[in-house]
């Protein structure tokens, strides 16, 4: 093998440095939606690469739900404050009192869908013409079919039959003024991929991916966090257990795994053996229906 | 460990989805949940066999209409190589599809129904790999348990595939006898093909070499994106963000910044935001700083000084129509070639090829959906290119309709 040659995280790596440069080069207003898990954690560290010594051509956006887990939201101010990024927070509290939207009730009710609206108005507000996110076609077979440049009319829908083909590394960004365009420069990673590079990059990431003890619940094979968010039954059996997340949503809809991995190359070993996908494993949102993920992103969802 | 990325080529009826579902399931790249998942949707079959081919199967939405769009993306990973695979839908109707597929992919893999042999979309297939350019192609002769695995059958399949290469100048090619369904050659080489002496298919996918992919000879830099902090310290740097689609870049070398024929030096090349190195290849992404103060801004097109690409105002392209309005010649188009777009406007049509059989149809009355044809096309500015042929990375083109804003052709330039 030649000396030119790049391996693998190397070649990804610098596809989504590109995606980035492209969102630059090619939009007014652009964000890089960021919530404090580790896909979008990953794409800060890439924005640096991208535009460093030079600020990001872009603020940090957080739709906040109010059910995140403390520790993804200690994190994400403090990475904000230490790159010396601007970050930009919106409540979907707040949209829920302005609109008197109906919260989903239940036992896990979820603000999943919720997020949405919040979303949209913080698209408005700022008139963001861009919105980067940390979606990765492995983890869902809706996502499989997405864009690195996905366009989203006015009311931010996704069409999947009217995608715009993608050729070369040739982005076509071109919009109307109301329209908005998702962009994912990590579309090609994998889960392994985004662990063996943040292995490599020596990333930090929340305490909360990490094996630690934890109140759970078990429901249907889940483990999941006990806060005040979920209601929790006279039958529920609740127990500690050393847990880990695997992916970093609400605490309402999220579950844990089971495990003992308490570094990086420990939690790598875990996933390589795992028999469960990502999002399947840790996912309650996507259990609903079969086609979960696709109604939500053909309603504005990310 | 590097990447390849392929693109499969076949219908359903060829055992596209079954070879896809069969390399991801033997690669373990399926979980229990989505195999769960496929066998809900296979329960009332009536050999209980779960149908590989759900696996590659998408949306509600394509289910509901019995359609399939566009391109999905699947990915695996062996300890030698991580795969990506474009699978583009085949049917007649799906050039479009195709074309966007192979745009990304460094290999085919053209699937032959072993009872069929070589048909019209095999045909069509090749034709549109020999347009894009792709660098290696592999024929795998499929449904091998259907002919009793038969050395004949399979060797005069190969022979005849080998005229069609040859007439459409394809070069690397590899042929391989496999049945998808029963696993035969796919990740283990079969005994079933006592006579057949080459490797499984994923040996020959984690084998080929990528290299021949990347264009290591031809320096060309497009450049994104400006970065300039203005801060006090950091006065007067001024880097230029892009990557390297092809060639190799060292500190000093003597450069040209075009569309302005500009001279220049590189001073100083920067990776990982900031860390200087010595030099740096495709397909990098990078920031270069120049000696000498000119103007340079996103769209420019640095290169070696004496190996510099064509710049005109005037393209010779194949030209593939992706839209389902119809191509109007006169009509202007954004013209986009990685960062640079220009206006432009369609002038001739020379002729429509077609597809099934390289024959040319001169002045064709109209131009649709999945149409190829050769076209002049004039633009606003002038336009630093290659030929595709020589130069994959800097000879396509995509056009954009001004209204509607949609990509609606590619172009690859002659």
């Amino acid at each position: 093998m030649s000396i030119h040659h790049l391996d693998y995280l190397d070649e990804l790596e610098s596809e989504a440095i590109h995606i980035f440069r492209e969102v630059a080069g090619q939009f007014e207003k652009p964000a890089l939606l960021f919530s404090g898990g580790k896909d979008s954690i990953v794409l800060v560290h890439l924005a640096l690469k991208a535009f460093r010594p030079g600020k990001f051509p872009f603020p940090l956006v957080h739709i906040d739900t109010g059910h995140n887990f403390p520790e993804a939201l200690e994190f994400r101010n403090q990475l904000a404050e230490k790159i010396g990024e601007k970050l930009i927070v919106r409540k979907v509290e707040d949209t829920i009192k302005a609109k008197k939207l109906t919260e989903q009730k239940g036992k896990f009710a979820s603000r999943n869908q919720l997020q949405t609206y919040t979303l949209l108005d913080t698209i408005e507000e700022f008139a963001f013409d861009a919105c980067i996110g940390g979606a990765r076609r492995d983890e869902e077979k809706a996502r499989a079919k997405e864009r690195i440049f996905s366009v989203r009319d006015e009311f931010g829908q996704w069409d999947p039959k009217k995608q715009r083909p993608e050729l070369w590394n040739t982005y076509n960004g071109k919009i109307n003024k109301g329209e908005n365009v998702r962009v994912f420069p990590i579309s090609n990673w994998t889960e392994l991929d985004v662990w063996n590079y943040i292995r490599r990059e020596k990333i930090e990431l929340p305490s909360i991916y990490f094996a630690h003890e934890r109140r759970v619940l078990e429901y249907e094979g889940q483990y999941v966090a006990i806060s005040e968010f979920i209601r929790i039954d006279e039958t529920d059996v609740i127990i500690n257990k050393k847990v880990r997340y695997r992916t970093v949503g609400d605490m309402t809809c999220t579950a844990a795994v089971a495990s003992d991995a308490s570094t990086i190359d420990d939690i790598i070993s875990e996933i390589i053996a795992t028999k469960t996908s990502e999002r399947g494993e840790t996912r309650i949102d996507d259990k609903v229906s079969e086609a979960a993920m696709e109604d939500r992103k053909k309603n504005g969802y990310f | 460990m590097d990447i390849l990325r392929f693109i499969t080529a076949g219908s359903v009826d060829d055992g596209k989805s079954t070879l896809i579902g069969r390399l991801l399931y033997d690669s373990k790249s399926i979980m229990i949940d989505q195999l769960e998942a496929i066998e809900k949707q296979t329960r009332n079959r009536e050999d209980g066999e779960i149908d590989l081919a759900l696996l590659t199967d998408g949306l509600r939405a394509e289910r509901e209409q019995g359609i399939t769009i566009d391109v999905a993306y699947k990915y695996f990973t062996t300890p030698k190589r991580k795969f990506i695979i474009a699978d583009a839908p085949g049917h007649i109707q799906y050039t479009r599809n195709m074309v966007t597929g192979a745009s990304n992919s460094d290999l085919i893999i053209i699937l032959v129904d072993a009872r069929n042999g070589v048909v019209e979309q095999t045909r069509r297939h090749s034709i549109i790999a020999s347009l894009l350019n792709m660098p290696q192609v592999i024929v795998a002769v499929n449904k091998m348990d259907l002919v009793d695995y038969s050395q004949d059958v399979y060797n005069n399949i190969v022979i005849e595939y080998a005229d069609l290469a040859k007439a459409l100048g394809l070069e690397d090619i590899t042929y391989i006898p496999i049945s998808a369904l029963n696993g035969d050659n796919i990740v283990e080489k079969s005994d079933v093909f006592s006579w057949y002496d080459g490797p499984s298919l994923l040996h020959l996918l984690e084998n080929v070499e990528v290299e021949k992919a990347i264009n290591l000879n031809h320096a060309r830099f497009p450049v994104q994106y400006v970065i300039r902090p203005q801060t006090e310290e950091l006065h007067d740097y001024r880097g230029y963000a892009g990557k390297i689609i092809s060639g190799i870049y060292k500190k000093g070398d003597k450069v040209t910044v075009l569309p302005s024929a500009t001279a220049a030096t590189i001073q100083k090349i920067e990776t990982d935001g900031g860390k200087e190195v010595e030099e740096a290849f495709a397909p990098q992404a990078v920031v270069l700083h120049l000696e000498d103060d000119v103007d340079v801004s996103r769209g420019d097109v640095i290169v070696l000084h004496k190996d510099v690409p064509q710049t005109s105002q005037e393209l010779e392209v194949l030209l593939c129509w992706m839209d389902n309005k119809p191509l109007v010649p006169g009509n202007k188009y954004l013209l986009q070639i990685n960062s640079t777009r220009v206006r432009s406007v369609v002038k001739d049509i020379e002729y429509r090829l077609d597809v099934n059989s390289l024959e040319r149809k001169y002045s064709p009355d109209q131009v649709g959906l999945n149409d190829i044809v050769k076209a002049t096309i004039k633009t606003a500015q002038p336009v630093v290119f290659d030929k595709y042929k020589a130069l994959r990375a800097n000879g396509g083109a995509i056009l954009i309709d001004e209204t509607s804003n949609v990509t609606v052709g590619a172009c690859m330039i002659q």
